[in-house]
C-alpha cells in the first residue's frame, strides 16, 4: 500500500491524522525534528495496525535539506500532509523579531519549500494528494494574532494557487482551516466548547475531505459560518473591534 | 471549566490537567494537593469528579502485543473501542467488557468492571496480567496479581494512584457475530428460571419491564449467546446517531418509557427465538446513539445499580420492582444480570447473585425513593455499585462493603487519603 508523508508529525493533530491514515491501510513517513522522540508513537501505530512506519529527521526551516530528504525516500509518497505550525503569543512575536521570523518560516516559508518539491514530483507523475493545515486565523488579520495569522494567510493563498496549478495533472490539494483545537498548543486556554474540536475529530475530517477530493475544509464546520461573518465586517468597523 | 460524568449530574466547575508523560505527572503529583483521575467520564455519578481532575484519555499509546499469548500492553487512556477496532479483525476480543466500549483501560481497572459473562469470566481484574501505577510519592510501581495494591486498585475508584499502563489478555474469537437466543418471560420466577437454565452460556443479560404490575412483575427479555464460528472477522464499528442537545424533559415521561419498553418487548417473538447479531448490537446497543444521556433532559439522570446475594435475590428484587412500579417513576433501562463468585478486591462490586440497574431522571422525590430502595438492599445484604452512584449514604455504602475498613487503612498507610479524592470518596469517606 502507498505511503503518506506527514510533516510536523509531533503535534497532536498530526499524530491523530497518522492514526487515521494507518487505520485505513496507508504506510507512513513521519517527519519531524528529533524524530527519535516519535519511537513510542511508531510502536503505537505498529501495534494498532499492520502498516509500515518510518521516522524521518526533518526540520521544516532547514530548506536546503528538503530536496535531499525527499529524493532519499525509497518509495515516493502518494500523499503529503503538512501539519507543521508554530504559534507564540502575539505580544511576544510583536516584540521579538526572532519569534516573528520563526512564525513566518515554520508556517509559510518552510511549507513552500517542501511543497514546491512535492508538487514538481506529483505533477510529473500526474498523481497524488497534498494537504496543508492552515488556520482560520489566516482568513482575516486580527490584533490578537495577526503575525501567526498572516503567515497562515500566505500559506492558504499558496495552497489555492497550487490547487489551481495541479488541477490539470489530477493532483488534489486540500486546504485545512481548523478553528480552536484542544491540543498541547492550546493547553491552558479557556476555549469555548462548542467551537473547539478534538484532534481526533479534526483528523477524521481531514481524511474524509481528502478522500473525497475536497478543496477547503473548515473544522469544526461551524467555523465556515463564523469566518464568513468575520470576513464580511466592514474594515471601518472591524478596526475598532477586539475579537 | 464545567465538567460532568455520564449522568450529567452534578455539574462541577473544576480545573483539568491533561496527562501526557510520566515526568510531567511526577511534578503534578508533587504540586497538587488533591485530585482524581478522569478517564472517559462513563461513570454515571461523582466518582471521577472533583475540583481538580487529571484527564487521562490522551495518554493512549499501544505498547506491545504478544500474538502467541494474546497479551496486549497499552497505556491507561486507551479506549476499549480502540482495542476492538485493531484486534477484532485479527481474531481477538476483550475477555471482559461492559455495556459500552467507550471507556478507558484506567476506568475499567478502577471500577473493576464486569460484563454479561461475569458468571463465567469474573471481573476485568481477571484478565489483567499486571499494571503500572504512579503513587502519591511519584514512584511508579509494577503491580502483579495477588498483592495488596492489586486488590486495592482494582475496584478502587482511582483512589490508590494514577494507573499508567496495563497488560491484559485478550480472548481468541473466530467471528464478529454472536449467536443470540432471546427468551421472553412473563414474570420474575420465569426470568430466574431462564437465567439458571442458560447459565452455561458465556453471555447473558435481561431487559426488565419496570412498569409491569402484579403478576407480571419481573417479565423480561433475556438475551443469551456465544460467539459464532464462521471465520467472518470483517469488523467495522458502526457509525453513530447523535442527540445534539438535551431533550426537553417531557420527552421522557412515563408514557414514552412505557412505549419504549413495550416496543422492545413486543418486538420479540413469544417464547424462545434465535438471531445472529454483530458485536456492537449485542454488547453495545446504546453506543450507537452518541450522547444518548441527553435524552433525560438538562437536569441529568442517575443509574441505580444494586446486587443481592442469590439467597435473597428473588425476594428483594420482587420488593424493589414492586416499589418502583408503584412509584410510577419510569426507567428507560432496567437490566438484570446473574453474577458469579466475588473476588478478593477490596471494593469490587460483584457478589454471587443478581443485580439490577435502572436509570432515573433526576427530579423531585427521586432520592427519597432511592433511599427507600436502599433499605431493601441493605435488609437483603446487598450493595450499591460505586461507579454508578451519586447519592448513596455512608451507612448504606458501609453496610454493603465489609472490606471498607481495610481499604481505608491501606489508603492511610500509603499516603493516598489526602492526595486522591473524588466528590464521592469525600461524601462517603472512602
Ligand atoms: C452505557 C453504559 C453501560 C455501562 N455498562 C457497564 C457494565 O455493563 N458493567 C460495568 O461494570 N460498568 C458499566 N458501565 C460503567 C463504566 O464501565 C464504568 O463507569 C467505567 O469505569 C467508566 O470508565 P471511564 O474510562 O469512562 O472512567 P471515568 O468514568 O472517567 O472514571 C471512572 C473511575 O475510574 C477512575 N479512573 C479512570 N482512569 C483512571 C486511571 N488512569 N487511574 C486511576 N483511576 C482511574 C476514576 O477516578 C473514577 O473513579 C457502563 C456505563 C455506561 C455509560
Amino acid at each position: 500500500m502507498s505511503f503518506v508523508l506527514i510533516i510536523g508529525a509531533k503535534s497532536d493533530m498530526a499524530k491523530e491524522t497518522a492514526r487515521v491514515y494507518a487505520k485505513n491501510g496507508y504506510n507512513l513517513y513521519l517527519g519531524a525534528r528529533n524524530a527519535k522522540e516519535l519511537e513510542n508513537f511508531k510502536t503505537d501505530i505498529e501495534v494498532r495496525t499492520s502498516v509500515h512506519v518510518e521516522l524521518l529527521e526533518f526540520d521544516i526551516t532547514a530548506y536546503d535539506t528538503h530536496q535531499k530528504i525527499y529524493d532519499g525516500l525509497k518509495e515516493k509518497p502518494l500523499g503529503v500532509i503538512v501539519v507543521s505550525g508554530y504559534m507564540v503569543e502575539q505580544k511576544l512575536a510583536q516584540k521579538d523579531w526572532d519569534e516573528s521570523l520563526q512564525t513566518i518560516n515554520v508556517n509559510y516559508t518552510g511549507a513552500v519549500s517542501i511543497l514546491n518539491i512535492v508538487a514538481n514530483d506529483f505533477e510529473k507523475e500526474r498523481r497524488g494528494f497534498i494537504v496543508g493545515v492552515s488556520s482560520v486565523a489566516g482568513d482575516r488579520g486580527r490584533k490578537a494574532n495577526y503575525i501567526y495569522g498572516s503567515a497562515k494567510a500566505a500559506f492558504s493563498a499558496y495552497l489555492g494557487g497550487l490547487r489551481n496549478r495541479l488541477y490539470e495533472s489530477g493532483v488534489s490539494v486540500l486546504t485545512v482551516k481548523p478553528g480552536f483545537v484542544d491540543t498541547k498548543m492550546t493547553q491552558g486556554l479557556d476555549l469555548p466548547e462548542k467551537l473547539t474540536a478534538q484532534p481526533e475529530d479534526v483528523a477524521l475530517d481531514i481524511f474524509n475531505a481528502q478522500q473525497k477530493g475536497r478543496n477547503i475544509l473548515y473544522t469544526k464546520s461551524i467555523w465556515l459560518l463564523v469566518m464568513l461573518i468575520i470576513k464580511h465586517i466592514p474594515e471601518f468597523i472591524f478596526k475598532k473591534l477586539s475579537i | 471549566m464545567n465538567l460532568v460524568s455520564w449522568g450529567m449530574y452534578p455539574i462541577v466547575k473544576n480545573h483539568q490537567t491533561t496527562l501526557r508523560d510520566e515526568e510531567e505527572l511526577k511534578e503534578y503529583m508533587q504540586n497538587t494537593s488533591e485530585f482524581i483521575p478522569f478517564g472517559n467520564g462513563r461513570s454515571y455519578g461523582d466518582s471521577a469528579l472533583n475540583d481538580e481532575i487529571l484527564y487521562t484519555k490522551k495518554y493512549n499509546n499501544f505498547i506491545s502485543f504478544d500474538e502467541d499469548k494474546g497479551l496486549l500492553t497499552c497505556r491507561a487512556g486507551v479506549l476499549l473501542s480502540e482495542i476492538l477496532d485493531s484486534f477484532v479483525p485479527r481474531g481477538w476480543f476483550l475477555k471482559v467488557t461492559p455495556g459500552t466500549k467507550l471507556i478507558t483501560i484506567g476506568g475499567a481497572i478502577a471500577s473493576d468492571i464486569h460484563g454479561k459473562n461475569h458468571h463465567i469470566e469474573g471481573c476485568f481484574s481477571e484478565c489483567i496480567k499486571e499494571f503500572k501505577i504512579m503513587q502519591a510519592d511519584g514512584e511508579i510501581k509494577t503491580v502483579k496479581k495477588a498483592t495488596n495494591l492489586f486488590y486495592a486498585t482494582c475496584g478502587g475508584m482511582g483512589l490508590t494512584g494514577v494507573i499508567l499502563e496495563a497488560t491484559i489478555s485478550l480472548k481468541k474469537i473466530n467471528s464478529q457475530f454472536i449467536n443470540q437466543t432471546t427468551i421472553k418471560t412473563k414474570n420474575l420466577q420465569e426470568t430466574f428460571d431462564a437465567f439458571e437454565e442458560h447459565k452455561d452460556l458465556p453471555y447473558s443479560v435481561a431487559w426488565i419491564d419496570c412498569l409491569a404490575k402484579d403478576e407480571n412483575i419481573g417479565k423480561c427479555l433475556l438475551m443469551v449467546g456465544d460467539f459464532a464460528d464462521d471465520g467472518d472477522l470483517d469488523y467495522k464499528s458502526k457509525s453513530k446517531l447523535n442527540i445534539p442537545f438535551n431533550l426537553p424533559s417531557f420527552a421522557l415521561n412515563n408514557l414514552s418509557v412505557k412505549a419504549f419498553n413495550w416496543l422492545y418487548y413486543a418486538k420479540a417473538p413469544d417464547g424462545v427465538s434465535t438471531q445472529k447479531v454483530g458485536i456492537d448490537t449485542f454488547f453495545y446497543p446504546l453506543d450507537s446513539i452518541k450522547n444518548w444521556n441527553r435524552i433525560y433532559g438538562k437536569n441529568g439522570f442517575t443509574q441505580y445499580q444494586f446486587i443481592l446475594p442469590k439467597e435473597t435475590s428473588y425476594e428483594g428484587l420482587y420488593e424493589i420492582l414492586t416499589k418502583i412500579s408503584d412509584s410510577g417513576k419510569g426507567s428507560f433501562l432496567a437490566v438484570l444480570k446473574l453474577y458469579g463468585k466475588s473476588n478478593k478486591n477490596y471494593l469490587s462490586f460483584p457478589i454471587e447473585g443478581y443485580s439490577l440497574a435502572l436509570d432515573f431522571k433526576i427530579e423531585d422525590g427521586l432520592f427519597e425513593l432511592l433511599d427507600e430502595l436502599d433499605k431493601v438492599v441493605v435488609k437483603h445484604n446487598g450493595r450499591i455499585y460505586l461507579t454508578k452512584d451519586v447519592r448513596v449514604s455512608k451507612e448504606t455504602f458501609e453496610a454493603g462493603y465489609p472490606m471498607i475498613e481495610k481499604f481505608r487503612e491501606f489508603r492511610k498507610k500509603n499516603n493516598m487519603s489526602e492526595k486522591f479524592n473524588s466528590l464521592q470518596s469525600k461524601r462517603l469517606n472512602i
